[in-house]
């Protein structure tokens, strides 16, 4: 019978492809939305998930999350290093600074400074130059969305020079790191000369960027960092959760986006829902005629599941597969990077799916097994 | 099949419950059809005919009363066991025709013989045989859409006649039909559907076909009030 159900399902050109069609937009919406939505959410915690050689961040006790610093004072990296277990504790600079370019381009910019002697706090990856031009004197290296926006394209040339807020730095190379939740470009320079470019208070260091030594628990010295500083010590994990947490919290992202999904979700059970009720009904006299024959109701069910099996996993397909070129597609564009389309996403998306199909077809399957046989002998 | 008679009704009674009251429908039924034989059941509507012939094929339970269908106490089956002589012992043919539209006809007519188990494209191999019996050779490939009424009643007949029924049901088959054209698949159903071992029983009201009967029973009211050998005036 399983030949019959699908041949009965593709005959109704129509309200296959309408079926498809709720399931794919329900797919793409709620598999589209939640991977932006998990994408701006780790954009939060970027700068903490791009510092990959220090186990524990150490800040002042009041700091909420990663964008909001409030500075300590130079004694306090002296105290961290002091405490137990600590391998090495360096300086980390986190503030925010205007880039002007030869050409009059301003550019808000997000700088970040790092340990003069090990350069600890760099992202993890180069594009063009070396980390150790930091040396140099005045250097910056930017990111790829601080290139392109200053000098848009343009290919990369080290040796450019900029004045950030009205001192002079020149451009020695370019990194990748992960794009923050504001769109500012990011731009590395050592620690002191973050200093020397960046107006402030009389405390200038951001964070304590510390390295367990071998075999100690981090959260244990996390614990002991703050006993014995007073400040707060977080591992890099519990950070960046404090920061996606903030966000979750204090913003309206989460309310909007979660809108979205469940709009999705309920119109792709609402096209799909009637649909698939009104494919049932229409076929109700061709159902009873297959009753009076002698198909069980065990056969209909499963006609009626393999039909909405079938468009859901077709819908699903194309929805997901609209969804995965969609990232593919924007992967090159700079303020779009960092999105992507997780497994979890397309897991949750199908079960969503799978929801979607149960609610559309547990009406009409109530209506098949309840109907009357005789209902073929009215006319 | 060891009985003489094909279908044998004892005391058929039905209720229909609405609310608080009941409406008896059928007063006692006692019927009995031969193997060979095409019996029409007819009456002015509202008489009972289409409730016999749902209690008769066990797609309704009567009241009281019995039902035997070459032998078998259709009343005594569970309800699976019922579905499933329905679908190796039963025909029908509907007033609607209710083929369905994605099929082709070969394929309608083989849908008791999926329903059995067999493949689609080895059932519409058999049902083809039928079909082209009936005349309808140059049509097995046509979807419903793509045929007249009487086309697709014959199609209806295959699909009754394919996996060799001892009893074939017939409700209002030439209703929705012209004359010449009731009467050609009145001609179909003769001559493809009766056979000693099968019995066929047609519920109309259609008097133009009256003479393809061999019996005429007529009900008023939920009563038999006649039953009559019309000494086979069609053959």
């Amino acid at each position: 019978m399983n030949e019959i159900a699908l041949r009965m399902l593709w005959g109704d050109r129509a309200k296959y492809l309408g079926l498809v069609f709720g399931i794919t937009f329900a797919t793409l919406l709620m598999s589209q939305q939640v991977s932006i939505f998990i994408g701006l959410m780790a954009r939060t915690a970027s700068t903490i998930v791009d510092v990959r050689e220090a186990d524990l961040w150490v800040m002042d006790p009041q700091v909420q999350y990663i964008d909001e610093v409030k500075a300590l004072p130079d004694k306090q990296l002296t105290r961290v290093r002091g405490v137990p277990g600590v391998e090495w504790a360096v300086p980390f600079f986190k503030g925010l600074g205007v880039v002007r370019a030869p050409g009059g381009v301003m550019q808000q910019v997000i700088i970040h400074g790092v340990d003069d002697a090990t350069l600890v706090g760099r992202p993890p990856k180069m594009i063009h130059g070396r980390w150790e031009d930091l040396r140099q004197p005045n250097a910056m290296i930017v990111d790829r969305a601080g290139w392109e926006f200053t000098w848009p394209g343009e290919p990369f040339e080290a040796g450019r020079v900029v004045e950030i807020n009205d001192r002079r730095v020149v451009i020695v190379g370019l990194a990748e790191a992960s794009p923050p939740f504001v769109t500012f470009p990011v731009v590395f320079t050592r620690y002191t000369e973050a200093l020397r470019i960046s107006p402030g208070e009389r405390n200038r260091m951001s964070f304590v960027l510390v390295r367990t030594a071998g075999g100690e628990d981090a959260k244990v010295l996390a614990r002991r960092i703050a006993d014995r500083t007073g400040l707060q010590a977080l591992t890099g994990r519990e950070f960046e959760w404090r920061a996606i947490n903030h966000y979750l919290r204090r913003t309206g992202i989460p309310i909007n986006f979660g809108i979205t999904v469940v709009l999705g979700f309920i119109v792709g059970a609402a096209v799909a829902g009637q649909t698939f009720y009104l494919f049932v009904v229409e076929n109700l006299r061709q159902f009873g005629a297959l009753k009076a024959i002698g198909v069980t109701n065990l056969q209909l069910l499963g006609m009626v599941l393999l039909q909405a099996m079938l468009v859901g996993f077709i819908g699903f397909s194309i929805g997901i597969g609209l969804c995965a070129l969609f990232f593919a597609l924007t992967s090159d564009m700079t303020h779009l990077r960092g999105f992507v389309l997780h497994w979890q996403v397309v897991a949750a998306t199908a079960a969503a799916v799978l929801l979607i199909l149960a609610l559309s077809s547990l009406a009409s399957l109530r209506k098949v097994v309840i109907l009357d046989p005789a209902i073929v002998f009215r006319s | 099949m060891t009985s003489s008679i094909a279908v044998s009704t004892r005391g058929i009674v039905k209720d229909f419950r609405t609310g608080d009251s009941t409406a008896r429908v059928l007063h006692g039924i006692d019927i009995d059809l031969n193997p060979g034989e095409l019996t029409m059941l007819v009456g002015p509507s509202g008489c009972g005919k289409t409730t016999l012939l749902s209690i008769i094929t066990g797609i309704l339970t009567p009241t009281a009363g019995s039902v035997s269908i070459f032998g078998t106490d259709i009343g005594a089956l569970s309800d699976s066991k019922k579905v499933a002589f329905r679908r190796h012992r039963l025909g029908f043919i509907f007033q609607q025709y209710n083929l369905l539209p994605a099929l082709t006809a070969a394929e309608n007519a083989s849908l008791p013989l999926v329903a059995a188990g067999s493949p689609l494209q080895a059932a519409a191999r058999a049902a083809a045989a039928i079909l082209e019996r009936i005349g309808m050779g140059a049509h097995l490939d046509k979807t419903p859409a793509q045929l007249s009424g009487g086309q697709q009643q014959r199609v209806a007949i295959a699909r009754a006649m394919v996996h060799g029924p001892c009893l074939v049901v017939c409700d209002e088959p030439t209703a929705a039909l012209d004359a010449q054209t009731g009467l050609a698949v009145m001609d179909s159903l003769r001559e493809i559907a009766l056979d000693t071992g099968r019995a066929v029983l047609v519920v109309t009201h259609d008097t133009r076909i009256f003479n393809y009967a061999d019996r005429i029973v007529t009900m008023n009211d939920g009563h038999i009030e006649s039953d009559q050998p019309t000494g086979g005036i069609y053959r």
